[in-house]
């Protein structure tokens, strides 16, 4: 189990390296970067000027293991744009986009999951097929397209919820709906699949032979052996949605992360960027470790290897 | 049941069918130019709506430009991203997936690992940050988008392959000492391309939806081009006065992104038992 | 005494396919009741449908179908519930599947007596450790907490025997307990359910394909054969004097070391079993009985010897002895 453990934290860790350095080259894809930085009016004294004071002059390899030198202490130096130190600026914006995350995950796993088991109790009857094509629809729906929609009807017309900021709990109803919208369709599908494989196991028919009530049979039998993909998938759609969070953030005026992001992108303030990046990926590998994790401790065969 | 699961197939066909028929013949189908402004028929709505005109049957945006026009001509923005992504993306990951799978070991294992790398990278950002730096166009789109979505079909082509390897006609190719570069594409290839089929279908409506994506945040598919993301982020500003001017083409976008995921599910259903349903 | 199982005119079908015809046993308290028949002929169906636990599109059909004098046929699906695990218990023959790998064997076998006599969780576990000694396992306490996946399949066996004799059930059904063991394990497993028998009064229904199996512990003895049962009688009376020409041809096919000479032809039926398919009218046997009349296309008789051995056929019982 350990060694298992061990050798996941060693792939991850090289994960993150490679994804920093390929953050890092991403921004030095513009070529100068002091030009961008410096704007189009700029003479070249201007632009040696903003050379030296952002340290590029410098040999790449060297900025870059300076980069990284001072991002392991948590030192991500200073936005261009925003005249603040980047760590600030992503740690005053994180919790938002961490409750986005976690409000959106949340409605698509109370929505995916109970469809999910319908679907496989009722597998090839008429609710099946129902919910199965409200599931495509979810998946074919652009989602920033669909906030607008909801701004327009719930925020404008009948004036239920607001349409931008985050001040209460009502804020983040309408963007964690179309973050988790994404998801649904994915997980309502495994959890689907998952269900009818295990309510078809063996195990099952012991269960109904030992007279077991036919609640106990779905949700303590059965449910169980299905949850295992349905985690790990639940983790990876998490990581999705924290990516994708930039685009609902920006409908929704959301200060957070993905917001910031693309203000950094557009103000082609790179540090900030990297830094954003790097970030993303290092929850990605987290939440992928995690969802491991659980389900070492759903299915007490995978503990043993 | 049998009767649905083909309906879908068939109405997915029909949608994709329909639309790069609209975009083949575009200029046959309306008399607008697209990009022809006229600030003085700014924000007509469509016919069947109060103030609407005739002479344009869904109206005009915000330049005066006509609506059916530039929804017709989006059409063809949609389906050449879908496409040329879907080739683009396509080439790369078989090619890793087929190379993983083939040789297995140490090969197998890089690229496994670049497959991993690459789907820790956080997709939108990416994109956004690429085209930012090299300047929007649909090439640029085009090319950011293909060189990042080909994960699935990496993996699909990877366990495919492996599937395959060990089969036994495979094995007899190699006692009969066919070369390695004859056995992927003779016998190999020909036998992972029904799961890839499916992959493709996915990926194009993924491409489609993430180019709508980038151009409604300002960095995909440059203006004055009608694409149908574009269009929507230009329309945000009226929407909150005339709701249609985001309907139409989010709508289109809609329908067309189902279609194809409805092609796509038939597609597997049909693989999967040899027959639709 | 009436018999604790009684079965009379058993109709399964699935979709239209008839799995299963007219079929009859009775099986008393105490004793073992083997049902016995090559592979497809509806023995475990048969099994399945007593325990009212057959998949939603088969459909049962019975003349009689009682357990301890009360008719299980109108019964709901939730009073059938209270019955099973409870009163009568079923094993089954893949030990390796049928225990959910991810929960613990104590656990699971607590939980049946939870559902029944509810009482206290260490109680339950209390009676578990109980009965896997019974089922000869050692260190049951230990067992308890482990899970099936670190258990060998004899083992598991043994744990889905206890867990079926958790709330000491009069009835037992075991379908085909031993095919997928070790031929040791075997011997181990059937000795302890004869033992168990004795012990606890139980009534046992055996279904197996191994007729060894059945001159071990069968007291009577049902030959299933395409969905019918073509013969029925104590297992001293099936071995010495069989009368259906199948029960015949199976155990000519069984060589018996000292009666069989080197250079002899092993015995064998010839044709195949039939398909499920096909639609039965007559014997279903007829097209590879050497015995065949043009009366075998109609209704078949079934002819009593005595109070407890009958089979199913044309053919007369003084003819059949001459033959």
């Amino acid at each position: 189990m350990l060694q298992f453990l061990a050798r996941r934290l060693l792939v991850a860790l090289l994960v993150c390296i490679t994804v920093l350095t390929f953050a890092f080259a991403l921004t030095r894809l513009s070529g100068d970067l002091a030009i961008s930085i410096a704007g189009p009016n700029s003479t070249a004294a201007d632009i040696e000027i903003i050379r030296k004071a952002y340290g590029l002059d410098r040999p790449v390899i060297q900025q870059f293991f300076d980069w990284v030198g001072r991002a392991i202490v948590g030192d991500f130096g200073q936005s261009y744009f925003f005249r603040e130190r980047v760590a600030k600026l992503i740690g005053d914006r994180l919790p938002i986009t961490l409750t986005l995350g976690l409000v959106g995950l949340g409605i698509a796993l109370t929505v995916a999951l109970p469809l999910g088991v319908i679907s496989a109790l009722r597998e090839g009857r008429p609710i099946d097929r129902l919910i199965s094509l409200v599931a495509l629809l979810g998946q074919a729906m652009p989602s920033f397209w669909l906030g607008l929609v909801l701004m327009i009807t719930f925020g404008l017309h009948l004036g239920w919820l607001p349409v931008s900021g985050t001040g209460t709990w009502q804020h983040f109803v309408m963007p964690g709906t179309v973050l988790a919208f994404s998801a649904i369709p994915a997980l309502m599908r495994l959890t689907r699949s998952g269900m009818i494989d295990a309510m078809s196991a063996d195990y099952i028919r012991t269960a109904r032979a030992k007279g077991l009530s036919r609640a106990s049979i779905i949700l303590k039998h059965a449910a169980r052996n299905a949850a295992m993909p349905v985690v790990s998938i639940a983790a990876v759609q998490l990581g999705f949605m924290l990516g994708g969070s930039i685009v609902i953030e920006t409908v929704f005026a959301l200060h957070g992360v993905g917001f910031l992001a693309w203000e950094s992108i557009s103000k082609n303030d790179f540090p900030t960027v990297q830094a954003v990046v790097l970030l993303l990926a290092i929850i990605y590998t987290l939440l992928t470790l995690g969802a491991d994790m659980l389900n070492a401790l759903l299915d007490p065969r995978l503990r043993a290897s | 049941m049998r009767g649905w699961r083909s309906a879908g197939l068939w109405v997915g066909a029909f949608i994709v069918g329909f639309t790069f028929l609209v975009a083949v013949f575009a200029p046959m189908l309306t008399a607008h130019d697209p990009f022809g402004q006229d600030l003085s028929r700014r924000l007509i709505p469509p016919f069947w709506m109060e103030g609407g005109k005739p002479a344009h049957w869904l109206g005009t945006d915000q330049l005066g430009r006509d609506y059916l026009a530039r929804l017709v001509y989006g059409a063809r923005i949609s389906m050449l991203i879908g496409v040329m992504t879907v080739i683009t993306s396509g080439l790369i990951g078989i090619s890793l997936g087929v190379a993983g799978g083939f040789f297995g070991g140490r090969i197998d294992d890089v690229i496994l690992f670049i497959i991993t790398a690459r789907l820790s990278i956080p997709l939108i950002l990416v994109a956004l940050a690429v085209v930012s730096l090299v300047g929007s166009s649909l090439t640029v789109v085009v090319a950011t988008l293909g060189l990042l979505l080909w994960e699935r079909f990496a993996v699909v082509a990877r366990v495919a392959t492996m599937q395959v390897r060990n089969l036994d006609y495979v094995a007899a190719a190699w006692s009969a000492g066919c070369s390695q570069p004859y056995i992927v594409l003779r016998e190999i290839l020909p036998n992972i391309l029904s799961p890839l089929a499916v992959v493709a279908t996915l990926e194009m409506a993924l491409a489609i939806l993430l180019e709508a994506a980038l151009s409604f945040l300002g960095l995909g598919v440059p203006p004055p081009l009608p694409s149908w993301g574009l269009m929507i982020a230009e329309a945000k500003d009226y929407m909150f006065f005339s709701a249609w001017v985001i309907m139409v083409p989010g709508l289109s976008l809609f329908a067309l992104v189902f279609g194809i995921n409805l092609l796509g599910d038939g597609l597997r259903d049909l693989l999967k038992t040899g027959r639709v349903a | 005494m009436t018999a604790l199982l009684e079965v009379q005119g058993l109709d399964i079908s699935f979709g239209g396919l008839t799995a299963v015809r007219g079929a009859s046993l009775e099986v008393n308290r105490g004793e073992t009741h083997c049902l016995v028949g090559e592979s497809g002929c509806g023995k475990s169906v048969t099994a399945l449908a007593m325990m009212g636990l057959l998949p939603g599109n088969a459909v049962r059909r019975a003349e009689t179908l009682r357990f301890d004098g009360g008719d299980l046929r109108g019964l709901s699906e939730k009073e059938m519930s209270r019955l099973r695990g409870d009163r009568m218990a079923m094993i089954f023959q893949e030990p390796m599947t049928s225990l959910n790998p991810a929960y613990t064997v104590g656990s699971q076998m607590a939980e049946v007596m939870l559902r029944h006599r509810g009482g206290s969780r260490r109680a339950a576990m209390d009676r578990a450790a109980e009965l896997l000694a019974r089922v000869r396992i050692t260190s049951p306490g230990m067992r308890l907490g482990q899970y099936p996946h670190q258990l060998s399949g004899g083992l598991r066996q043994r744990v889905m025997i206890a867990m079926a004799l958790m709330c000491d059930p009069e009835l037992l059904i075991a379908d085909e307990p031993t095919t997928a063991l070790d031929v040791t394990v075997q011997a181990q497993i059937l000795r302890l359910l004869a033992d168990l028998q004795k012990d606890l009064g139980l009534a046992i229904l055996l279904i197996t394909h191994d007729l060894g199996v059945v001159a071990r512990t069968a007291h009577r003895v049902s030959v299933m054969y395409a969905g019918e049962v073509v013969e029925s009688s104590p297992v001293r009376t099936l071995f010495s004097r069989p009368m259906h020409p199948y029960t015949r041809g199976l155990l000519s096919c069984v060589p018996v070391p000292g009666k069989i000479r080197p250079g002899e032809p092993l015995g064998s039926i010839p044709g195949m079993v039939p398909q499920v398919t096909e639609r039965f009218e007559g014997c279903a046997f007829r097209q590879r009985c050497s015995l065949m009349r043009p009366d075998c296309a109609g209704p078949i008789t079934r002819h009593r010897l005595g109070v407890d051995h009958a089979y199913l056929c044309q053919i007369p019982p003084e003819e059949m002895a001459r033959s």
